[in-house]
């Protein structure tokens, strides 16, 4: 077996474990109240770390690039309250339009 | 009229799951590519698109195996990578209800795109049909361009950063977070988690500041009277700190 193959296996049960815990050992029982009060928090955690990992994180580097640009301009894009599509086109266009002109 | 908001509510999804879908085409032609440079035949980078799918792990685990790293090496920055999806499973799982072969499967969609656009629907069904809809558009797409990427495309990384699609994810994951900004207690632990994940960049490996951004939840009820707290708007004990 090539390395790639074992790593592929090792890969494939060790990530399977990780992404079906959740759902197959808590299923849909329901957590104490105060668990779930919790719970309901943690997207708002989970969705301002992608975002701010993606547009500043390059490996173990913190960077300021046409990422940020384009970002800051879904955030107005957002507060303008346009279409969920729009955004995402308006931020990708801001960024190619950045490193154009930089 | 129920009928008429179930269909507006998924018409509302569905757009979030294209545009989402849409800003990973371009990684799996990079990823097939990257896989393609390190040596690898089509048959492992399709296997690790279609078993592992987990986009920055796949990455990182064929960028060490290209650079001769060792298999240990490789797997443990790949898996590391993944931890977060023991959250994401805690996050999802209620909505994720069904037979346990049922739910096995489903756990399989679990990454990042899915895992958003579920948690940003605030109705159980919705949550788990934002999932699926996202979960099942990433699969199909990331193994088709994986395939493209690997047979017909090598230095794809510039057309990533030339057309900005770079700024794409970030951008739909902001969106999928904004409705939550308007809520105090939310909008504390977004800003917290932000802060931690940001801070975490540079000491811990790709992945772990994401999973420790969960913390900032310890943030979301900082600063609010007892009485606030006492009145349901918080939770009924002490203040968490």
């Amino acid at each position: 077996m090539s390395d790639a193959t074992v790593v592929l296996i090792v890969m494939t049960v060790g990530t399977f474990a990780f992404k079906s815990a959740g759902p197959l050992v808590l299923g849909d029982r329901s957590l104490p109240v105060r668990v779930q009060q919790v719970v309901d928090l943690l997207p708002a955690a989970l969705l301002a770390a992608l975002t701010i990992v993606s547009t500043m994180g390059d490996g173990r580097a913190i960077v300021v690039d046409a990422r940020l640009v384009g970002v800051v301009v879904a955030g107005v894009a957002l507060w303008r309250k346009l279409p969920f599509v729009v955004v995402v086109v308006v931020a990708s266009a801001a960024t190619a339009l950045t490193r154009l002109i930089s | 009229m129920n009928e008429v908001d179930d269909a507006a509510r998924k018409r509302a999804i569905h757009r979030q799951a294209a545009s989402i879908v849409a800003s990973v085409a371009p990684f799996g032609i990079v990823f097939g590519a990257a896989a393609a440079t390190a040596g690898l035949p089509l048959l492992q980078a399709m296997g690790f698109s279609l078993f592992v799918f987990g986009g920055s792990s796949q990455f990182a685990a064929v960028e060490i195996l290209g650079d001769g790293g060792s298999i240990a090496s490789a797997a443990i920055a790949g898996l590391l990578l993944n931890v977060r999806s023991l959250a994401f499973g805690v996050i999802m799982a209620p909505a994720l209800v069904g037979t346990w072969w049922q739910r096995a499967a489903m756990s399989q969609l679990m990454i990042d795109e899915s895992t958003a656009v579920g948690a940003a629907q605030h109705e159980r069904r919705w949550r788990r049909y934002g999932y699926l809809v996202a979960g099942v558009g990433v699969f199909v797409v990331w193994n088709l361009t994986t395939v493209l990427g690997h047979v017909a495309f090598a230095g794809a990384g510039d057309l990533i950063t030339e057309l900005g699609l770079d700024a794409a994810g970030p951008a739909a994951f902001l969106a999928l977070l904004w409705p939550r900004l308007s809520s105090a207690p939310q909008r504390r632990t977004a800003i917290a988690g932000a802060l931690i994940a940001l801070a975490l960049i540079p000491f811990a490996p790709p992945g772990v500041p994401i999973l420790a951004s969960m913390l900032g939840v310890a943030f979301a009820w900082v600063g609010v009277p007892r009485l606030a707290v006492a009145d349901g708007s918080g939770p009924e004990t002490e203040t968490p700190s």
